[in-house]
């Protein structure tokens, strides 16, 4: 039998919470906005791949990220049905990937990062201009969301679940992406590419499909976007929105399964829970990053796990030292925090 | 049979000529010691030989076929692997999974994204088999930051090894280290089979010299002697080159 640890006991309480959500938060507005932290949290979780795991910085997702969304709408909108709908967009997002995926990886570091931007507001440039395609600033309505197996996702509680099921799927695509030999072949193009290729190593390849495989969950992430709005514009694809997701990544831990999660529902709840209160909310959401910056560089959930162990540890030597003596206390308090920070993944 | 054949290589950064018309030849099984004082072109002859540089001229052979157009990943599937003169291993990493890294870098498991990694024990298995010979088995489950210098240069060798390379080429591996670790890092050199056949650059003469079967001396990216021990230390030109006498 699979013992219960302190890590699996809290999965199945994140679980169970998530799963009976809709139930104790009742109110449809904040089942919404749950529905917003899981489908940003598939996006954050994609851009990870790219950003934690490979070191590819990228300014461009939202690019990805809107094309499924305009391309579903756009066949929606031309009759197609969901299914079909769906699926086209999801091979329109990879195609782009790959082309996203040519260009930017002809730079590594400020250049890819660069290229990545230009890629991004190309996109938005013809989502914003080409009117008679994408109908421009007015953007293109969905007039209905699909009903998978019979259920209709009309209500909130309905979409969760919907957006709850893609969420885990990706969450659990991600964990099998990170324990694969492809993912620690990526981490190693992100550490030594130089001795990876010395290895044997395609390293350009791995780096590819690692954008493929990124471009891929943004552009379900896109989808779930289209479907909760029942609508796409140009405002998808901004700037704005790759730099939040960008942030997402980064104030969460990028690197971690968790952080692009807790990114994202911090990115979410200010836009939409704190704005509500705050009217500068921006400059709210900005002290919040200046402060994990500043003070958790690593990011707020690998930063909290090395904060909490410093402090444990502290608790302990300092328990140990009490029978120890002053000279061996001070010894211990000097070393403790130099060797958690060691530590720390 | 010649294992590893340089002819006239050359390359230019610029206008600086850092290979001119190198040439030399190792044979299967042989020890062959590259010597020269800095900046002679050492490391980028090896970069050159590894195809982490393209030459502008001559060719590069390994085992009879021509690898001078060969992509560098091309050239380790092939039975050449090597280490750095500064240690370049993944930090973040344990010992056990730098070397796990090695020998994915030559299995068609790299592309897998269905396998835990954690849980290939044949892929463990030769990876500790690999620390073992360098004595390093034992902290295997060790984070590489938390290892010694002279540890990270075993693990280095270790990577190189688990690739079962038919030629093996070591960018100064005694640089750095104490006179206890230079001696187990030598002792570590010394076991590797004669099937293997490696090429050294080093500056340290008194571990290198007794290793070598031929030395090529190498100064402003030409070969200036090449020989045994006894040939190259008896000749003028290296008494030049070393002490501009």
């Amino acid at each position: 039998m699979t013992a219960l640890t302190p890590r699996r006991a809290a999965i199945a309480i994140a679980l169970l919470l998530l799963a009976t959500l809709p139930g104790w938060v009742g109110n449809s507005y904040y089942i919404n906005i749950a529905s917003q932290i899981l489908l940003w949290a598939v996006l954050a979780l994609a851009l990870n791949v790219l950003v934690g795991y490979g070191g590819l910085v990228s300014l461009g997702h939202a690019g990805l990220f809107a094309m499924s969304g305009y391309s579903a709408a756009l066949l929606l909108d031309a009759g197609h049905n969901h299914f079909t709908a769906n699926l086209a967009a999801l091979a329109v997002t990879l195609a782009t990937s790959a082309i996203f995926a040519v260009l930017a990886l002809r730079a590594i570091g400020i250049g890819f990062l660069m290229i990545t931007l230009a890629i991004g507001q190309i996109l938005w440039g013809i989502a914003y201009r080409w009117a008679s395609l994408t109908n421009g600033d007015n953007g293109i309505n969905v007039a209905t969301r699909p009903a998978p197996f019979g259920l209709p996702l009309a209500s909130a509680g309905a979409f969760y679940y919907a957006v709850l099921v893609v969420f885990l799927i990706a969450v659990l695509a991600m964990i099998v992406f990170v324990r694969s030999p492809f993912g620690a072949s990526l981490r190693g193009t992100r550490d030594q590419p130089r001795r990876m290729t010395a290895l044997g190593f395609n390293v350009w390849l791995i780096r590819f499909l690692a954008i493929l495989f990124s471009g891929f969950w943004a552009g379900v992430a896109g989808l779930l976007f289209m479907y909760y709005n029942q609508f796409v514009s140009p405002q998808v694809v901004a700037l704005t929105t790759s730099a939040e997701a960008l942030l997402m990544v980064i104030s969460g831990g990028s690197g971690t399964l968790l952080g692009p999660i807790v990114g994202a529902a911090i990115v979410v709840i200010m836009k939409n829970v704190v704005s509500a209160y705050v009217e500068r909310w921006n400059l709210v959401l900005g002290v919040i990053f200046i402060l994990i910056i500043s003070f958790m560089p690593e990011g707020l959930v690998p930063g909290s796990v090395r904060l909490a162990r410093a402090g444990w540890q502290r608790l302990r030597w300092g328990r140990t030292a009490s029978a120890d003596g002053p000279a061996t206390a001070a010894l211990r308090g000097g070393l403790a925090p130099s060797r958690e920070a060691e530590r720390v993944p | 049979m010649t294992a590893l054949a340089v002819t006239r290589l050359c390359k230019s950064f610029g206008g600086l000529r850092v290979a001119s018309d190198v040439s030399f030849a190792v044979e299967a099984g042989e020890r062959r010691l590259i010597i020269g004082p800095n900046g002679a072109g050492k490391t980028t002859l090896f970069n050159l030989i590894t195809g982490e540089l393209a030459s502008d001229s001559g060719s590069i052979a390994l085992f009879g076929r021509d690898i001078t157009r060969t992509a560098s990943r091309r050239r380790a599937h092939l039975g050449m692997a090597r280490t750095y003169q500064i240690i370049t291993l993944f930090p973040r990493d344990t010992l056990l999974q730098n070397v796990m890294l090695a020998l994915l870098g030559l299995s068609p498991l790299r592309w897998s994204l269905l396998a835990d990694l954690d849980r290939e024990p044949g892929l463990q298995q030769r990876a500790r088999a690999a620390l073992a010979r360098v004595g390093l088995d034992q902290i295997a489950e060790r984070p590489l930051a938390q290892t010694s210098y002279g540890e990270r240069r075993r693990v280095e060798i270790a990577m190189a090894l688990a690739q079962a390379p038919k030629v093996l080429l070591l960018d100064e591996p005694f640089a750095g280290l104490s006179v206890d670790e230079r001696r187990e890092v030598q002792k570590l050199i010394t076991a590797i089979p004669r099937d293997v056949t490696i090429v050294m650059i080093e500056h340290n003469m008194d571990v290198a010299l007794d290793f070598a079967d031929r030395i090529t001396l190498l100064h402003f990216g030409e070969v200036v002697v090449e020989g045994t021990r006894a040939e190259v230390v008896g000749d003028p030109r290296t008494r030049e080159v070393y002490l501009g006498a």
